[in-house]
């Protein structure tokens, strides 16, 4: 037994009065360093998506076949063109709105999905619990990138089906995380309390359970925006994502695949994307973890 | 005070509050794969609970106290017997049928910790039943009531914005009684409410309790297993033991004068101030036994030293021996030690 | 610094002040405590929670966080079985590693939080054997038979396998003193180890505890909010209030003629297992026990005091004053309150 777990079972975990749980929660998070530059990346990425190619001077479909392969940086092309002549950097940007729009709208389709099915299972438990989670074993057993394939194979490629088609593989570990926050708080005085009071399971779900299975939702969530960034790139880059012209980081890296000696930064450029939009949100989900970690809270 | 103003007044009527009629309740555990194993946390449990009154149950932990204390609000769903609530029987209404009832029973809880959603504020937390109860009602309404219910426990108004991991423990069981009285109910359920209470704590929140209950003339079923509280607070106790009572006299008769062998060892086992006064006491032999397997005839007898062979044959009926005065003891012969 | 002096004391803690660092600056948990324990003698450490009660053993065990986050200041000196004398806040965290568990033993309040969940009790007892004697697992296991046996757990040997869940509370606060039993420890710290008991296994525990202290001549601290255990248990009481000592002195004037206010309020919150007529109030104490970040000027308890004169005791700091036979008490008016006490 360490001394530190010892003091934390003998001291009274009392805080200072007039915060609530979430500016403590705050300053948990503005304490982890890798999480704060996280979320710095994740704005600057946003502001730049929104922004940048309405201030670039360059058309992201214009195609300037004297200026192929320009390698960056050179004639005003900060990140070199394409096998097209066209700006890479107005393209990576472009293609960063679609990413991360995938990103984000798969997130909440999943975290809606999961956490749906993680408080009903948790909260009635038995016979409905145990066949809601099955599922989710079931469909978490299936490998997902030959999920994702087979249905992007059978259906028309589009932001919207390719958004369903990555929530439908990335809303398990949501439900499960979710189910065992609600079991673990199912049975404490203060559900039973509102039990007493006549609520119904639906108020007892939303109001009183939901609330505190927030933390690990989020947690969640952030991390599920990250896998939906990766998963679109798998998909585009085997070419069943989202089809050209339109850019996504997935796609642009496929097309890149032939120049991968000639122009390296085709690739690198799109890669280097993919790995920050992704490793900013894992350090979010990081911090997040630590600053909403239930047990600082729940006493 | 404001409590008072909530609800009319119940409409006096005949007969107890509460009757409890050879109640039971079971936990099945296993099933399927593993063999099935049966808790019998209540079993045959019959008593009556007057208006206005204060019945004691006392018992070790895992007596079945809580059990018995949930299974009279149809917290959960009976496995035999009758709860009949204000001449009305409640043991098969369902959860919505019980719905309009649940104003009328509450209950306070023994952690404070575990009893208040950490995730609402104070305001919240007793506004709750309120808002439950009323769904079409104001937000300034709540508020004032709010308001009302705080100050009657000590609290201020300004608290309701707080969260409860601001409070000691003393002020949130404070906060527990709020959101149990803000409907004004009749019957109450306290389970061990001063458990987990410094002493110094307890008797304010004891007093707060009985202070509250003249002016609601509450009925309380009163959990706890600190005789000395009982001894001040209830009518009447009931002792318990692995699920059935064992005992029921009013206070005065049980602590002048108890009747089963467990009742003596229990006010045995109390401390008391007083080093001068350092006795010999009744130390029961060994744990509870497992309620999974209770022992044959008289549950109590592989602890009690006036165990005699007749002891394991039947199961002793729980006897009047007048005056209100039951035990569940077939020694009639014994000469036991009184509590004061 | 030669060999300090302690007499015969097990432990002879000095001046203890105990401050953590928090984003608002050092908040002083315990605050110049002082206090001895023999060989064989229970010390009982008393008040309400947030006292400084934990803080103080936890202090003297070195278990407190680790500094900067907090300051430790005085003495707590350690006598081991082979006479050396040793500052228990001065050596290093090896050497307080040996003892800990070893000569130094200490059960707490929730013995399932102490207790490995996933681990056999038989396991958690050899392993604290192991830790510290040489010996092997075999040697180790029986010991561990030895002790659950000696703390009254019947079939030792089959409950060596169980789990800590199997077991009820007292069994689980019974398996925690088999532990803290395992290497024969000179001095034993037992936080509130019968607060989450039922009255009836409290005896017990109570009970089993003084055979063992008759048997082995252990000194034991013991900390409690209940006076009713304290008259049960301890030799002597030390009384804290807002981190610091209120009264002490032997059990049999202190609980009879206590000096302090503080103390009297205690007192009188035990409900007494009588029976009245009617309801009749409890008493408490009014107002709770302040935060060390916010002490109130003068006497701590004054808000709280019957008998607090204003001007006096919201003004000057109370000593601990020597009484009688050795009991002491911080209180401006301790004489005063003791004549108006004795009044009928
Ligand atoms: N939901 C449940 N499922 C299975 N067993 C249960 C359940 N609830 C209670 N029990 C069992 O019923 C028995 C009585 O438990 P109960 O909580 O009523 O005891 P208690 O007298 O209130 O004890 P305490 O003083 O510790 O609160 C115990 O053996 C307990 O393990
Ligand atoms: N790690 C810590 N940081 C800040 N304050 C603490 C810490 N540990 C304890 N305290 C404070 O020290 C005081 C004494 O606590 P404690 O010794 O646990 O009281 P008790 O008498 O109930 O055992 C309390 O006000 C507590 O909040
Ligand atoms: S019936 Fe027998 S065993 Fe049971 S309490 Fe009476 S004397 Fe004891
Ligand atoms: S110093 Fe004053 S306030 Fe403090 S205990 Fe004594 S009389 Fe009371
Ligand atoms: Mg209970
Ligand atoms: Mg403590």
């Amino acid at each position: 037994m360490s001394s530190a777990t010892v003091a934390a079972a003998v001291l009274p975990n009392r805080r200072l009065a007039g915060t609530s749980p979430r500016s403590r929660a705050w300053g948990r998070f503005k304490r982890h360093r890798l999480a704060m530059f996280g979320s710095g990346v994740i704005l600057v990425l946003v502001f730049a998506v929104i922004f940048g190619p309405m201030i670039l001077p360059f058309d992201p479909l214009h195609i300037d076949l004297r200026h192929r392969f320009a390698p960056p940086p050179g004639n005003g092309h900060l990140f070199g063109t394409d096998q097209l002549g066209r700006d890479l950097l107005v393209r990576l940007l472009m293609a960063g709105r679609i990413s991360l729009t995938i990103g984000f709208m798969a997130m909440v389709v999943s975290t809606l999905i999961g956490t749906s099915v993680g408080v009903t299972a948790g909260y009635y438990g038995g016979l409905v619990g145990t066949v809601l989670m099955r599922i989710v074993d079931a469909v978490l057993c299936f490998p997902s990138v030959f999920l994702l394939l087979a249905l992007a194979a059978f259906i028309k490629p589009s932001i919207l089906t390719i958004t369903l088609i990555i929530a439908a593989t990335g809303w398990m570990e949501v439900a499960r995380v979710v189910q065992a926050q609600i079991k673990a708080l199912r049975h404490r005085d203060f559900i039973l309390a509102a039990e007493m009071l006549g609520a119904s399971g639906r108020y007892v779900m939303t109001r009183e359970l939901l609330p505190n299975a927030a933390g690990p939702i989020i947690v969640a969530a952030t991390l599920t925006v990250a896998r939906a960034i990766l998963a679109e790139a798998y998909v585009s880059f085997l070419g069943y994502g989202i089809q050209a012209p339109t850019a996504s980081w997935g796609n642009m890296l496929n097309n890149a695949q032939q120049y991968l000696n000639s122009a390296p930064w085709l690739a690198i450029f799109p890669g280097l994307m993919i790995t920050l939009a992704v490793t900013s949100f894992n350090f979010i989900g990081d911090g997040l973890r630590d600053a909403l970690d239930a047990r600082m809270d729940l006493t | 005070m404001s409590i008072m103003a909530l609800t009319p007044p119940p409409i006096p009527r005949d007969g107890p509050l509460l009757r409890v009629d050879r109640l039971r309740q079971w936990f099945s555990s296993g099933g399927f794969m593993s063999p099935r194993l049966t808790v019998r946390a209540v079993e045959d449990v019959t008593f009556e609970i007057g208006r206005g009154e204060i019945l004691g149950l006392v018992g070790e932990s895992g007596s079945g106290k809580s059990t018995l204390g949930r299974a009279v609000l149809r917290v959960t769903d009976l496995t035999d017997g009758r709860v009949v609530f204000d001449g009305q029987d409640v043991s098969t209404l369902s959860k919505r049928q019980l719905r309009p009832l649940r104003a009328r029973m509450q209950m306070i809880f023994q952690d404070p910790f575990a009893s208040l959603n950490p995730r609402m504020t104070v305001g919240q937390i007793v506004g709750a039943p309120l808002r439950i109860q009323n769904p079409g009602i104001s937000r300034s309404e709540v508020e004032a009531r709010v308001g009302d219910a705080l100050r009657t426990v000590g609290l201020a108004d300004s608290h309701a914005e707080r969260y409860p991991h601001e409070f000691s423990g003393g002020q949130r069981q404070r906060i527990g009684i709020a959101r149990a009285f803000v409907l004004a109910p009749d019957f109450l359920v306290a389970d061990e409410p001063v458990s987990a209470l410094d002493v110094s704590i307890q008797a304010q929140v004891v007093n707060l309790l009985m202070e509250i209950k003249r002016k609601l003339d509450l009925t309380i079923l009163f959990i706890s297993h600190d005789l000395a509280v009982v001894g001040h607070v209830c009518d009447r106790v009931a002792v318990m033991y692995l699920g059935r009572i064992v005992e029921i006299a009013d206070t005065r008769t049980l602590f002048r004068n108890p009747r089963h062998p467990y009742t003596e060892a229990l006010f045995s086992a109390v401390p008391v101030a007083d080093p001068s006064r350092r006795r010999q006491r009744i130390l029961l032999k060994g744990d509870l036994p497992s309620p999974l397997a209770p022992p044959s005839g008289c549950a109590f007898r592989t602890r009690c030293r006036y165990a005699i062979p007749a002891c394991a044959e039947a199961v002793p009926p729980l006897a009047h021996i007048g005056g209100g005065h039951q035990k569940a003891c077939i020694r009639d012969d014994l000469a036991l030690q009184p509590a004061c | 610094m030669g060999a300090p002096e302690i007499a015969t004391a097990v432990l002879d803690v000095r001046n203890l002040s105990v401050a953590f660092a928090t984003h608002t600056g050092p908040v002083a948990a315990v605050h110049d405590v002082s206090f001895t324990v023999a060989p064989g003698e229970t010390l009982a450490l008393v008040g309400e929670s947030g006292s400084g009660k934990s803080v103080t053993s936890l202090a003297v065990m070195r278990l407190t966080p680790p500094a900067p986050r907090t300051r430790l200041d005085g003495q707590a000196l350690f006598r081991s079985r082979d006479g050396t004398v040793r500052d228990l806040l001065a050596v290093p965290e090896r050497a307080m590693r040996a003892l800990r568990g070893n000569e130094i033993a200490m059960i707490f309040q929730e013995p399932m939080t102490s207790l490995n969940p996933v681990q056999r009790v038989g396991d958690q007892i050899a392993e604290a054997v192991m830790t510290h004697r040489p010996v092997g697992r075999r040697e180790a296991l029986d010991r561990a038979e030895h002790l659950l046996a000696r703390v009254g757990i019947s079939d030792a040997r089959r409950r060596l396998a169980a789990f800590p869940h199997h077991l009820s509370g007292g069994m689980r606060q019974r398996v925690m003193i088999a532990m803290a039993l395992a290497c024969d420890p000179a001095l034993l710290i037992a936080d509130e180890p019968t607060t989450a008991l039922d009255v009836t296994v409290q005896a017990q525990i109570l009970e089993l505890l003084q055979d063992l202290q008759r048997e082995t001549g252990m000194a034991i601290v013991f900390i409690t909010h209940n006076l009713g255990v304290v008259a049960e248990i301890a030799d002597r009481v030390m009384v804290m209030y807002a981190g610091r000592i209120v009264e002490q002195g032997e059990v049999g004037p202190v609980m009879r003629a206590p000096l302090m206010p503080y103390t009297q309020g205690l007192l009188r919150a035990v409900p007494t297992l009588t029976v009245s007529d009617g309801f009749v109030p409890l008493t408490s104490i009014p107002g709770t026990v302040p935060s060390p970040t916010a002490l109130p000027p003068g006497c701590a308890f004054e808000p709280r005091c019957p008998y607090a004169l204003p001007g006096l005791c919201d003004a000057t700091t109370p000593p601990l004053d020597d009484a009688f036979d050795g009991q002491q008490v911080r209180c401006l008016r301790w004489d005063a309150v003791a004549a108006l006490e004795a009044r009928p």
